[in-house]
């Protein structure tokens, strides 16, 4: 993982693909967001979505996943160089989240993420701002979801940090 | 209480979002004018949620790991942010949502996550009508933007969210 110093702004990564499985749409659903054409193929197919739908939440929550695994490869990798690795913060929010196309059962959704702008803290010293865009595409490579979040990364030599387990 | 609103109490444990003389309406666009529009909750967040949402879907060590926690910005184990927006969504559906005529959202205009969700928060959700507006493409749609607030029991505001969602108009009114 990097420091605040290293990012660079545009820097672009593919992040990895989610596939969303009709089990899964409707696990998720069932737990945070039990519409119909979450819960039932037909209510589904019958809904302006077209089909069994994935909730938005799943969605983004899917994409921070492999936000996350992206990072702890990164991190890894990092650490096997012997390198000292950053241990980001946690985000302060996101904003402009658009649901774009409806993701169906059986879609695979891959995302690109890129670096749009970084800043010192005004609040915390030692910590940057990072934002960035996050683009999810579908198998036919339609636009189906997209973020523009922001994380707190810490500035080299703000403290010794140790590797993430 | 205005016709179509709600008036629930935040510590009554389950929601009457509803007006009890039509339990069967269906909500629609005009039960949604600018204005509080009610409080829903309290939902009990326990431990375990918190870890298994985590591991699933944001398994950084300040929502798995006491350890780690304790040394984080966040002071402490704190449920992940998409946990606690996929919750305020829960009591949004079970709220008002499910009972609307409502066609999904086209996204979420901004989300603040201003303090951290802890195991064992009781979770109350104030939802507010900020903009109520038709659809001029569609006559028969309205698009109500909601500002919900997530607190937990000593009323600190947790999640700040501002998000669209896609409402019919009555029938005839379009």
């Amino acid at each position: 993982m990097w420091f605040f110093e290293e990012i660079e702004i545009g820097r672009r990564r593919e992040i990895g693909a989610y596939n969303f499985t009709a089990e899964s749409i409707k696990t998720f659903a069932a737990k945070f967001d039990p519409q119909r054409f979450h819960l039932d193929e037909d209510a589904g197919k019958n809904s302006l979505f077209g089909g069994l739908a994935a909730s938005g939440w799943h969605v983004g929550s899917a994409c921070m996943s492999l936000l996350v695994a992206d990072s702890q490869r990164l991190a890894r990798e990092a650490a096997a160089r012997g390198e000292e690795v950053a241990v980001w913060g946690p985000s302060p929010g996101f904003r402009d989240l658009r649901w774009i196309k409806p993701v169906l059962a059986g879609d695979t959704v891959s995302f690109v993420n890129e670096v749009v702008d970084k800043r010192a803290s005004g609040s915390r010293p030692g910590w940057g701002i990072l934002t960035a865009r996050t683009i999810g595409a579908n198998q036919r490579g339609e636009e189906v979801y997209g973020i523009t979040a922001t994380a707190f990364v810490p500035m080299r030599g703000k403290s010794v940090r140790s590797v993430p387990t | 209480m205005r016709a179509g609103g709600v008036e629930i109490a935040a510590k009554c444990g389950h929601n009457l979002s509803f007006p009890q003389s039509f339990p069967n309406m269906t909500l629609t666009f005009e039960d949604f004018p600018p204005g509080r529009f009610g409080t829903f909750g309290p939902r009990h967040v326990t431990r375990d949620e918190i870890l298994a949402f985590a591991a699933e879907f944001d398994p950084q060590p300040m929502h798995l790991d006491d350890e780690a926690a304790s040394k984080s910005m966040l002071r402490g184990l704190s449920g992940s942010g998409w946990h606690l927006c996929s919750l305020m969504m829960r009591m949004m559906a079970d709220g008002f949502i499910t009972r609307a005529a409502s066609l999904g959202s086209p996204g979420v205009d901004e989300v603040r996550w201003l303090s951290p969700l802890r195991p064992g928060d009781d979770l109350t959700l104030d939802v507010d009508v900020v903009e109520a507006r038709t659809s001029k493409s569609r006559p028969g749609l309205g698009i109500v933007k909601f500002k919900c607030t997530a607190r937990n029991a000593k009323g600190e505001a947790l999640c700040e969210m501002t998000s669209p969602i896609l409402i019919e108009r009555r029938v005839g009114t379009a």
